[in-house]
Formats: C-alpha cells, sequence, structure tokens
C-alpha cells in the first residue's frame, strides 16, 4: 500500500500554510496563538479547517451526558464548540500545528516584508565550539562507540574464521576499539537583549497589557531569529521602576501615577552592569498609555538623548490607548525620534493594529 | 519508493480466525465472507482517514483526517482497534502492532459489525460492492483533475462537501416521487394520461395491448400548448429534502460537475446508516465481542488484558455518552428483560415495587428478542422504544443544555423524558438541521428558496451563510434562505456577491406604507 494519502496531507499542509499566511492578522489578533512549547517550538492551536455546513448554534441546544454532577453544574467538559453530539465525536476540533520559532518567524517576516536585521560590529567576538564529528582508534573508554567497535571485531572474527554462528560470541580486541572524535568550530557570536518596560499605571488596563504581551512575542520571536543567544529583561513602573520576571510583567496590576524617568534610569543602570553595549545587540521597547507626570517629561527627554539612545541598536516606545491616558507622552517624542534613526513610535489603538505596530518597529533592520 | 508487503494474515490469526468464526455461527450471526487485512499503523489511518476505502478520491480533508489520527496516534492519546467496511466480501483491517488478545477482541467484534451491517433494515439499500464504486468514483474524479485542474475540481468538491449532509435520510426507504431523468426525451408519453378520450374500451387484461402507450400519443404540437397552459403551481410539488438531487435535476450544472455532485450524493446515501445506526451497531458488535470472549477464546493468561482493553471501549469520561456503553448496556437490558418477561402490560402495570423487583416469567426470549432488535432498528427507534426510566437512572444519564448567561453547558436534568427528548433529538437527521427547497422559481425568476424547518434551535449563522453561498454557486441564481433567529422569521438571501438578511413579514411595501405614513 503506497502513502496514497501523502498527497492529501501534503495539500491540506499547503493549504493551513496559506491559512497562517493570510489570516495571520487574524490569529493575532485574536491572541488564539502562542503556547510556547519548550525552548524551541511553539505551537499554534489551529481550528481544523471546516467546510461549512447547515448547523445549530449553540443557544437552546443540549444534549445527554453520563456521570456525576448536581443539575445546574457547568459541565468541566465543554464539548468544542460545536453542537454537542450522542458522543461519538472527539472533543473539540482543534488541530494543532507545529513550526518551529524559526519558521513562524519567517513567516512573520515575510507576511510584513521585513528587513533582516543587520547585527552592528559584533562580528569580531568569536567562540569555539567542539562537534563530535568524527572517529578514531584511540581515545578514553568513556567515548568508546560502542556499535563501531562491535562491526568491526564481527567483522576481524567472520574474517578470521572465529565466528561461530550457533554461538555468536562476539569479543573486541584492542585493535576493534573505535572512539569518538572532535572538531573544533568557530562560531561568530552575536548576542542581544531586549529590554521591555511596561507601565503599569492605574489607567493600564488588562486589554491593554494582553496588547502588549502579544506584542512583546512576536517581536521577540523576530528579534530572536537573528541572534545566537538573547536575553530578555522586563522593567515595570509606575512612579517607581523595579525589574521583574516574565510572569510578574504581564500579570501586575500597579496602581498610582506614573514617572517614566524612573524606568529609563533603571534601564541604563541594568545596561551599564550587565549588558555592555559593545558586546551585546541591545533593543528596549516601552509600551505605555502616554500619561506621564508633568514634571518628568523633560528628563525623560534627556535621558533617552544624552544617555539611553547613545547604546542602543533600536528604542521603540509603543503607545495603547487608554480610556485614561492623556497620550501626550507621545507627541513630545515625535522630535527626539525624528533626529534619531534608532528610535521608532507607534501608535497602538486596538489590537488590529498591532501588526502595523510591529511593522513599525522591526522595518528599520536593526 | 512504494513497497508492498503482506496483508495477508499471519498462520497463528488464521487459526484464530477460523475458530472465531466458527463460533460467531454457531451463536446464530450471519454474514458476508470476511476479509482480515493486516496492515502498519501508518497505513490503518491512512485509510479510516479514507473513511475505510484506501481507493477514495483525493481530497485534503482526508489529509486533515490523517494528521488528526497520525497525530493522536503517535502522542499516544488514541488508536484504532479496527476498521470494518459495509461490502461484500467484507473487509476488517487489523493493526499489525496488536497484541494477540486484542487480534481476538477485534475480529470477534467485526464479526458483529458484518452481522449487522448484511441483517440490519437500514443498511439493505447500500452497495455491497461499494469498494469497487468508490474506485471508480476516485478514477472519474482523478480524470476530471487532469482535464480541468487541480484546483478548479478542488473548489468544486468542497463546495459539494459542505452540502453533503442536505439528502433525506427517509428517501431509500418511501418512494416519494418518479426520479426525474435529466435527460428525459420521452417526456411527452408522460402527458398522455390527460387525453382519456382517446381510450378504447377494452377488458381489462387487453388494455395493455390495446390502449398501449404509443398509440395514445398525442399530437406534439397539442402537448406542447397544454404545457403551457398548466404552469405548475409551485415547484418542487411538495418541499424537497433531498436539496442535491433538486441540483442535480435542476442545476444548471456542467457535465462533470453533476457527476461529482452526484459521486458526493451517492457516498453521502452509502454512509448515511452507519450514522443512523451507530449506538445499535457498535453495541451489537461489542455485545459479541464480549459474549466470544468471556464464553469461548479468552485464555486465562489473557483475562487482564482483555478486560482492561474491553473496559477502556466502553469508558465513558468527561461526562461524555460513549456509543458503545449505551449500546451494549441497551441490548443486555433488553436481554435481560425479555428473558425476565419483564415487559409488557402486565409488567408495566404492577404497582407494588418488590414484586417487580422479583419478577421474573423464565421467558428466556432474551436473545431472539435481541436479534429481532438488530433486524429492524436504528438509533432513534432503538432509544425511543428501549430506554427506560431505570436505564437513565443506573447509567447515571443527564441531560444538558447550553444556557446563555455564562456561557456554557449545564447539567439541565436528571428526568427521564428530558434525557430522550435531548438525545432523541441529537440523533434526528443527525443532529443537524432541516432544510428544504420549497421553491425552484420563486418570485417567478428561477432564484431558489430554501426553507429550515425551525424546532427550536437556531443555525449557526457563519457558516449557513457560507452553505448558502455554495449553493448560489451551484445554482447560479440568488438563493434564499427562511428561517427563525431569537424567535423572529428571517429571510437570508445570497445573490452572488452580497449576503442579506432581512426579517420576514416586513416587505418592501411596509416600509414604504409606514413611511408615507409619518409624512
Amino acid at each position: 500500500m503506497g502513502q496514497k494519502i501523502e498527497r492529501d496531507h501534503q495539500r491540506f499542509r499547503k493549504i493551513v500554510r496559506g491559512k497562517i499566511k493570510s489570516n495571520l492578522s487574524k490569529y493575532i489578533s485574536r491572541g488564539e496563538l502562542i503556547g510556547k512549547k519548550g525552548k524551541d517550538f511553539v505551537s499554534i492551536p489551529l481550528p481544523q479547517i471546516e467546510i461549512p455546513q447547515f448547523r445549530y448554534g449553540q443557544k437552546n441546544s443540549g444534549g445527554v451526558g453520563a456521570g456525576e454532577g448536581q443539575v445546574g453544574q457547568p459541565l468541566t467538559n465543554p464539548q468544542g464548540d460545536g453542537q454537542p453530539q450522542a458522543g461519538d465525536t472527539p472533543g473539540g476540533h482543534i488541530l494543532e500545528v507545529d513550526l518551529t520559532l524559526e519558521e513562524l518567524a519567517d513567516i512573520l517576516g515575510e507576511e510584513l516584508s521585513l528587513p533582516r536585521i543587520e547585527p552592528r560590529g559584533k562580528k569580531n567576538i568569536v567562540t569555539a565550539k567542539d562537534r563530535y564529528t568524527s572517529i578514531r582508534p584511540v581515545g578514553p573508554e568513556s567515548l568508546r562507540h560502542f556499535k563501531r567497535t562491535y562491526k568491526r571485531a564481527l567483522k576481524r572474527q567472520i574474517a578470521s574464521g572465529t565466528y561461530n554462528p550457533e554461538d555468536p560470541i562476539v569479543i573486541p580486541i584492542r585493535q576493534d576499539k573505535q572512539y569518538r572524535s572532535w572538531k573544533e568550530t568557530q562560531l561568530p557570536e552575536s548576542v542581544a537583549v531586549i529590554v521591555y518596560i511596561m507601565d503599569v499605571s492605574g489607567s493600564m488596563t488588562d486589554e491593554q497589557k494582553e496588547i502588549v504581551r502579544i506584542e512583546a512575542f512576536w517581536i521577540d520571536s523576530w528579534i530572536r531569529k537573528h541572534y545566537n543567544g538573547i536575553e530578555t529583561v522586563y522593567i515595570i513602573h509606575d512612579a517607581l521602576a523595579q525589574e521583574v520576571d516574565e510572569h510578574t510583567f504581564y500579570h501586575t496590576r500597579e496602581s498610582g501615577g506614573t514617572k517614566i524617568s524612573s524606568a529609563y534610569e533603571l534601564a541604563n543602570k541594568i545596561i551599564d552592569t550587565r549588558y555592555s553595549p559593545t558586546e551585546y545587540n541591545i533593543y528596549v521597547f516601552h509600551f505605555s498609555d502616554g500619561d506621564n507626570w508633568g514634571d518628568d517629561t523633560p528628563k525623560c527627554l534627556d535621558l533617552l538623548n544624552k544617555v539611553l539612545l547613545p547604546k542602543l541598536n533600536l528604542f521603540g516606545y509603543g503607545q495603547v490607548e487608554s480610556p485614561y491616558g492623556s497620550g501626550e507622552f507621545y507627541d513630545y517624542l515625535v522630535e527626539l525620534a525624528e533626529k534619531n534613526n534608532n528610535m521608532v513610535l507607534s501608535r497602538i489603538p486596538d489590537r488590529d493594529s498591532i501588526l502595523k505596530s510591529i511593522k513599525e518597529f522591526l522595518s528599520t533592520g536593526r | 519508493m512504494i513497497h508492498y508487503y503482506e496483508t495477508n494474515l499471519p498462520p497463528h490469526l488464521r487459526t484464530l480466525k477460523d475458530e472465531i468464526e466458527g463460533y460467531a455461527r454457531e451463536y446464530g450471526l450471519d454474514f458476508f465472507e470476511t476479509i482480515f487485512e493486516v496492515v502498519d499503523a501508518d497505513d490503518l489511518n491512512e485509510i479510516a482517514a479514507y473513511g475505510g476505502f484506501p481507493t477514495r478520491y483525493p481530497h485534503w480533508s482526508f489529509g486533515m483526517q490523517y494528521e488528526e489520527l497520525n497525530k493522536s496516534y503517535s502522542y499516544g492519546l488514541s488508536k484504532i482497534y479496527e476498521m470494518v467496511i459495509n461490502n461484500d466480501p467484507c473487509y476488517a483491517y487489523l493493526m499489525r502492532s496488536n497484541h494477540v488478545v486484542d487480534q481476538k477482541l477485534v475480529m470477534a467484534h467485526v464479526y458483529g459489525h458484518c452481522d449487522f451491517f448484511k441483517n440490519n433494515a437500514y443498511f439493505a439499500h447500500t452497495n455491497r460492492k461499494m469498494m469497487d464504486e468508490i474506485a471508480n468514483h476516485a478514477a472519474r474524479i482523478r480524470s476530471y483533475v487532469e482535464r480541468f485542474g487541480e484546483d478548479e475540481v478542488e473548489s468544486f468538491l468542497d463546495r459539494c462537501l459542505s452540502l453533503e449532509d442536505l439528502i433525506d435520510i427517509h428517501s431509500v426507504a418511501i418512494k416519494r416521487r418518479e426520479e426525474n431523468k435529466r435527460f428525459d426525451f420521452n417526456q411527452a408519453t408522460t402527458e398522455t394520461s390527460a387525453e382519456p378520450v382517446q381510450r378504447v374500451k377494452t377488458k381489462s387484461y387487453m388494455d395493455e395491448f390495446i390502449n398501449s402507450s404509443r398509440s395514445q400519443r398525442p399530437d406534439p404540437e397539442e402537448a406542447k400548448k397544454q404545457a403551457k397552459e398548466q404552469t405548475p403551481q409551485s415547484f418542487p410539488d411538495r418541499p424537497e429534502k433531498d436539496i442535491l438531487l433538486f441540483l442535480l435535476e435542476y442545476a444548471p450544472l456542467k457535465a462533470w460537475q453533476a457527476d461529482i455532485l452526484s459521486i458526493v450524493r451517492d457516498e453521502a446515501y452509502y454512509f448515511m446508516p452507519q450514522g443512523q445506526t451507530k449506538i445499535l451497531n457498535e453495541g451489537w458488535a461489542s455485545y459479541w465481542h464480549s459474549t466470544i470472549m468471556t464464553q469461548k477464546v479468552l485464555h486465562p493468561s489473557e483475562v487482564l488484558d482483555y478486560a482492561d482493553h474491553h473496559s477502556g471501549t466502553m469508558a465513558m469520561s468527561g461526562g461524555r455518552l460513549n456509543p458503545y456503553k449505551l449500546g451494549i448496556e441497551l441490548l443486555r437490558d433488553i436481554e435481560f428483560r425479555w428473558n425476565t418477561g419483564r415487559f409488557g402490560p402486565e409488567y408495566e402495570a404492577c404497582d407494588d415495587l418488590e414484586k417487580k423487583r422479583k419478577w421474573n416469567l423464565n421467558l428466556g426470549l432474551g436473545r431472539q428478542k435481541i436479534f429481532e432488535v438488530r433486524l429492524i432498528h436504528n438509533d432513534i427507534t432503538f432509544i425511543d422504544t428501549f430506554l427506560t426510566p431505570e436505564f437513565c437512572m443506573q447509567h447515571k444519564l443527564f441531560s444538558f443544555a447550553y444556557v446563555d448567561n455564562p456561557g456554557q453547558y449545564v447539567i439541565e436534568s436528571r428526568e427521564f423524558q428530558k434525557i430522550k427528548q435531548r438525545l432523541l433529538f441529537s440523533l434526528t437527521n443527525f443532529g443537524k438541521p432541516w432544510i428544504y427547497v420549497i421553491n425552484g422559481n420563486h418570485r417567478n425568476r428561477g432564484e431558489l428558496l430554501l426553507r429550515h424547518m425551525h424546532n427550536g434551535v437556531d443555525l449557526k449563522l457563519a457558516p449557513a451563510m457560507d452553505t448558502l453561498a455554495n449553493i448560489q454557486y451551484l445554482w447560479g441564481r440568488p438563493v434564499h434562505l427562511e428561517t427563525v433567529l431569537d424567535g423572529k422569521p428571517y429571510l437570508l438571501s445570497f445573490d452572488g456577491t452580497e449576503h442579506t438578511s432581512k426579517p420576514i413579514g416586513e416587505t418592501d411595501e411596509s416600509k414604504n406604507k409606514s413611511t408615507s405614513k409619518t409624512r
């Protein structure tokens, strides 16, 4: 039986990939994406391509189940999103398509026609890496290649006529032994650090944090594609700034005033102590609703202009729209951004503009 | 590279097959010759993705199925034990990697299915040479792909598959009307009955010869005139549920398109009974694998493995109703009731609970009864006839319903009537909406009017619109669907470019009137 299915399967994959491409914005804005699996894989829960048919809606629908539970108790296992059947259908039709982060970034890059990032001046940093790629007749026992050793022993025994198929005992001698051997390879190293700063003052709602989260994920995937080692730093701030871990970054809700300069100061301090600009490609992305303490703004501009910007590959400022914020910080930055080509500003009023914003940030190719 | 491998039964399985087949016949099962093939997991997944037919036509949706099966198999989430094809001879596939106990279980199970296919009334109309038929379908579709291009044929198939469930499940049993032949050149002859004048009086046994239709044929001019005069009041005469047939007969399809649509329709009718009898069929097969295994073939050393797998198949988890479990338990319940005589007016009328509990007339009619059940019932009649309140209680059945407020399904009731009603609803028309063709010449403009027979649950709007668009593509003229949304009648329309939906009853005229009034 040949794998006739292979063709249909390929066809399906092609359609799915096409779907990912053409509806990328839909998936991003629904935030359906993103279940990071391990380090290298991301799995995209993709609704199966459902051929439309006349179906019942959920309203007034129902079915029959079996098991414990009081009347009125919600079903713990909501049966997919469709009409629950008498039971033979497998659960909710979610298909996961595994793409490597690399592939995902490729799709993103293609979709947004992003330029490749040119790492700046770190090509002279070279690290040596050992790779076990060859075989040699001497070496430590811990590196002995078991299979090859026995194969050689078997060969020798057969050739010399000492092998007895009735009593197949193979004993390697010194000359049979084979060991793994390594080669040193030179890898040019380029490393990067991404600093995410988020305003968590009372005026940032959950919806806005979600936007930040989605955007940060995509920026991360794209930059990660271009560097071998990447580190991330998360800073949240209201009137005070602090460095936090990823989880806290997306889940904290502080309240109170906003002093953006505090965050810039902290970012600067972290960069100076841990990520020397001569060794790292540094990216800073700042997300805020643009509401700042009145007296603080000049200080921010000063910090950015004189201290931070010279050290960075890119400074991105994304302003989400909040019902509470005044949004005037953006206006203050405009002038500065015109003078510095490693500074990009973007407004993100809603989820649909995330893609546009990513494009604005990353189309500098820095 | 394609490489062939032995799919014949290895000797130890052949001995098993003979043994189990013997037991099955002893028990009175009656089946077509059954051919077992042993295949690897990949191939079994492939076959299952094609609905059991390795020779099915190419389409990406099978690739999608395959990916799902393959993934869940390789992640260890699910595994297909058996695959049986309703065909003469019956084909059944065994997974090569299965343990011998599993192979025994599957074989016994398969004979149950084969018996069911052969004897159940709802399978009577199916083509028993479907294996060949499906290969023919595939060859035809492939030739169209070669002639008209993959994209063209595939997108047409997509549209057909979107409509594949718009068939009349009862039409195989009732002849509702004469089928219209697409190219009926002798149409004029059918009109003759309108002219009784020319009939010559004869004795009844001579009538056929003397008043033969040939001598009766009227002047063609006159027939045309007559046809013009009697403009059909409505077309079709009565609501047509077999929308695919209607489209085949009247839609302006190209020959290859009509052929593809007829292929999709044929296969839909072939697969229909399996959906109609899911609970009963699986219950029947499970009943027999359980009976044959525990009474005959099971080796003492295999008991634990068997029990493990049997209970795995029968398990109800996550509040889900398992058709295998429901089927086998209902059949056992029926066997028990007819063995003990717990049926009929006398038992029903008995008020004494204690007496009822000990009721036993030693009739021993159980086995006979379930054979009768497998002969004449489908899931709906099976549940309707044999589901009892005691059974619902014993198996902790409940009905659930969608509640708007939290937006999820909630346990609705444990009352027998409610459970039965929900269960029957979910089985009726496969739990899909009833859609009819009402008028093929709507507004006298050749537009197509469909109606959704609303029975409490609204249509899911988005897919309904898309499906409508697919029907429109086939029909060529605007298509309308009458339905009910939120308690109000609505008309969904698609004219080829634009979707509209408007409440019925608010016609343009009445709008005009109301506006003129305000002026």
